[in-house]
């Protein structure tokens, strides 16, 4: 067991999976010599040299395209887009490309790749540098969409995404990197599509996915011991495949649910989550569905104005105090 | 035609009888199922849309005689000529096109996305530039395991504006990879000129030395002069040379799509262009040889009798059943995306 950061986690992850198949290569902007703008690929060329650990040009197109290329063809590339903004510039393989192509084939053609990303807000990038994309990816059919909120589950879960024969879209929160937990000794593999109860409790049920998991668990803290309100926070881990069935039986328990995302409002994970509540659980529930978001907005760059827009501990616990006590 | 030595010297030149018959019978191959492809269109049993290659075969035919058996080819949705250079059956492509049950991928994927890996047709790209990275990444599979096959990606002259192309050609120069690129110049993106949209005379050529490679513009409707460059691109690729940028000049016979009756064509080019048709360019090149008539009216009635036949087929075959409607959309070979 040892305490390892988000960031160290990444390069264990890549690392763990590296070393037990050569077929695993890896490739992207400034992840090979200078081991990372987020320096969360440090020492992974060094230890897996310059074929399986490749710089390659400001070219996400021909990153995410090479990527594909070689999946169809026997490799299990991990392909790093520096920032997930940047899949705007890159959206054809992640829209059109990757998921489509063992459907419109007929079963042809596979697609085992990562595309691992540098997600969400926190460094006071501004609006092109800050976003939370998950939902650009969760609506496409063929893809699989993970975001960790821990080291060790980022190493189970890139474990799991390596492994996967589906192209995964597995996104890395910068505010995380730095972020510390335990991780036990020896090779780490988790499971897609299972989201965890971090905290059990009675009241009410928060789901939470990435930077937003520790505001929840914060938030739950600070309701319980102020106000009484007991409740159970579900990090959701994994958007596609989505473990409805725990989240499905934390509200046949509690009877209420709050989502906490990232994202701008429209068309968030959340909605989703919420929309299969009121289709599968309506009368299990004892209030009305509350998500909380960021507005519709794009992000600001300023320290303040950015801390304001997203999500905080305090507007988690006085949204669900308010709702509780309606 | 030549005398009897004259004859036999060209039949044993660089590329020889066999291999001349071989790009004769593939041409005309080519131009019967697309042909048949059209005339089915007209019968209302082509649907959705269909990009024809009448008039380009000889592109087609050329590389795919020059590959070896593993070597990898990505086309775009003008890639029925292509599959069916690689040995793909008139009736699987049809099928398709069709959108039968008999189909390559069974009606699911359509006539842009005609794929057989079996023969190493690896997919037909239907967004412009999207399948040159793609092909990047498939030879940069065969450097890194040390195989030996060589990938060739198609495009129109329209994909040498749009970003991918020059990201592909960038990237494949730098990480020295076993990949062609070919570029079929067509004369037009779509509707418009290529001349009109474009910065440089050649298209594809005159981008070249901007990514260290050499120009090469060649006569795309000589399928001799194409497969020779294929086999020198070839030879260059797997002996670790990296990357060449091919753009041959050719010509479509039909417009961009079925949408299109190709209006915008100056009065008089089509049929000039018809004049330089490849199929009818080697078939004066086999007489040439010392061919006989009899040997060419062959393999025209063999081709024309395997594509009635999958016709035939094609028309007999049923819609493809609903149980494959939502098959194959992971690998699990469902579509499930929750518990």
């Amino acid at each position: 067991m040892a305490e390892l950061t988000y960031r160290d986690a990444v390069i264990r992850g890549i690392a763990q999976e590296m070393k037990r198949d050569n077929d695993v290569v890896f490739l992207g902007e400034d992840i090979a010599k200078a081991g990372g703008v987020f320096k969360a690929t440090v020492g992974l060329y060094e230890q897996f040299g310059p074929l399986r650990v490749r710089d390659t040009p400001i070219s996400e197109q021909a990153i995410l395209g090479a990527a594909m290329g070689a999946a169809m063809t026997g490799l299990k590339p991990i392909a790093e887009i520096m920032f997930s903004d940047f899949f705007a510039v890159c959206f054809d393989y992640i829209a059109n490309e990757f998921p489509k192509s063992r459907y419109m084939t007929n079963g042809q053609t596979k697609c085992p790749l990562v595309v691992r990303t540098g997600n969400g807000a926190g460094s006071r990038f501004g609006a092109q540098h800050s976003q939370s994309v998950e939902n650009w990816c969760m609506m496409i059919p063929g893809l699989k969409v993970v975001a960790p909120s821990s080291p060790i589950d980022v190493i189970g879960l890139l474990a799991a995404s390596v492994r996967d024969p589906d192209p995964v879209i597995f996104l890395e929160h910068k505010s995380l990197y730095a972020t510390k937990g335990e991780v036990p000794d020896g090779e780490i593999l988790d499971t897609l599509g299972t989201a965890k109860i971090l905290r059990p409790g009675r009241d009410a049920t928060i789901i939470a996915l990435a930077l937003m998991v520790p505001r929840a668990l914060a938030a739950a803290e600070k309701l319980a011991a102020e106000h009484g309100i007991d409740c159970e926070v579900i990090d959701v881990r994994s958007l596609v495949p989505l473990d409805t069935q725990t989240i499905l039986g934390s509200v046949a328990k509690t009877h209420r649910c709050f989502s906490v995302e990232e994202n701008p409002r429209l068309c968030g994970w959340g909605a989703e989550i919420m929309s299969i509540i009121a289709d599968e659980a309506f009368y299990d529930l004892d209030g009305p569905l509350v998500r909380i978001t960021t507005p519709h907005c794009p992000l600001p760059a300023a320290d303040t104005l950015e801390d304001a827009i997203l999500p905080t501990v305090d507007r988690i616990v006085d949204r669900v105090k308010r709702t509780l006590q309606a | 035609m030549l005398d009897k030595a004259a004859a036999k010297n060209a039949a044993n030149d660089d590329i020889g009888e066999a291999t001349r018959l071989e790009l004769y019978r593939s041409q005309v191959n080519l131009r019967e199922a697309e042909q048949r492809a059209y005339d089915l269109f007209l019968q209302n049993l082509v649907k959705g849309t269909s990009h024809l290659s009448l008039g380009q075969e000889a592109v087609a035919a050329g590389f795919a005689t020059a590959m070896k058996k593993g070597d990898l080819t990505f086309c775009t949705y003008r890639g029925h000529a292509h599959t069916l250079a690689r040995g793909v059956p008139v009736e699987k492509v049809l099928g398709e096109l069709m959108q039968r049950d008999n189909g390559l991928m069974r009606g699911k994927g359509g006539s842009m996305h005609l794929t057989s890996e079996e023969h190493g047709v690896m997919g037909s790209y239907a967004i412009i530039g999207a399948h040159l990275p793609i092909a990047c990444g498939a030879a940069w599979r065969a450097q890194y395991k040390g195989d030996k096959d060589v990938t060739t990606c198609f495009f129109g002259d329209g994909t040498t504006n749009i970003g991918a192309f020059h990201e592909a050609l960038n990237f494949a120069a730098v990480w020295k990879l076993p990949v062609i690129f070919v570029c079929e110049n067509n004369l037009y993106m779509e509707y418009t000129p290529i001349a009109d949209v474009t910065a440089v005379p050649s298209p594809a050529g005159d981008r070249a030395s901007a990514y260290g490679l050499e120009k090469i513009v060649i006569d795309g409707n000589d399928a001799d002069v194409v497969y020779r460059t294929a086999q020198k691109a070839y030879e260059k690729a797997r002996a670790g040379g990296g990357p060449s940028l091919i753009e041959c000049l050719t010509y479509r016979h039909s417009g961009h799509s079925r949408a299109d009756p190709a209006k915008y064509r100056p009065e008089g080019e089509l049929e000039k262009w018809k004049e330089r048709d490849p199929i009818k360019i080697y078939r004066e090149r086999l007489k040439q040889f010392g061919v006989n008539d009899d040997v060419i009216a062959k393999i025209d009635a063999d081709v024309k009798r395997v594509v009635d036949e999958a016709t035939e087929a094609c028309k007999a075959a049923p819609n493809p059943p609903m149980d494959i409607l939502t098959t194959d959309v992971y690998a699990d070979g469902g579509f499930a995306w929750r518990n």
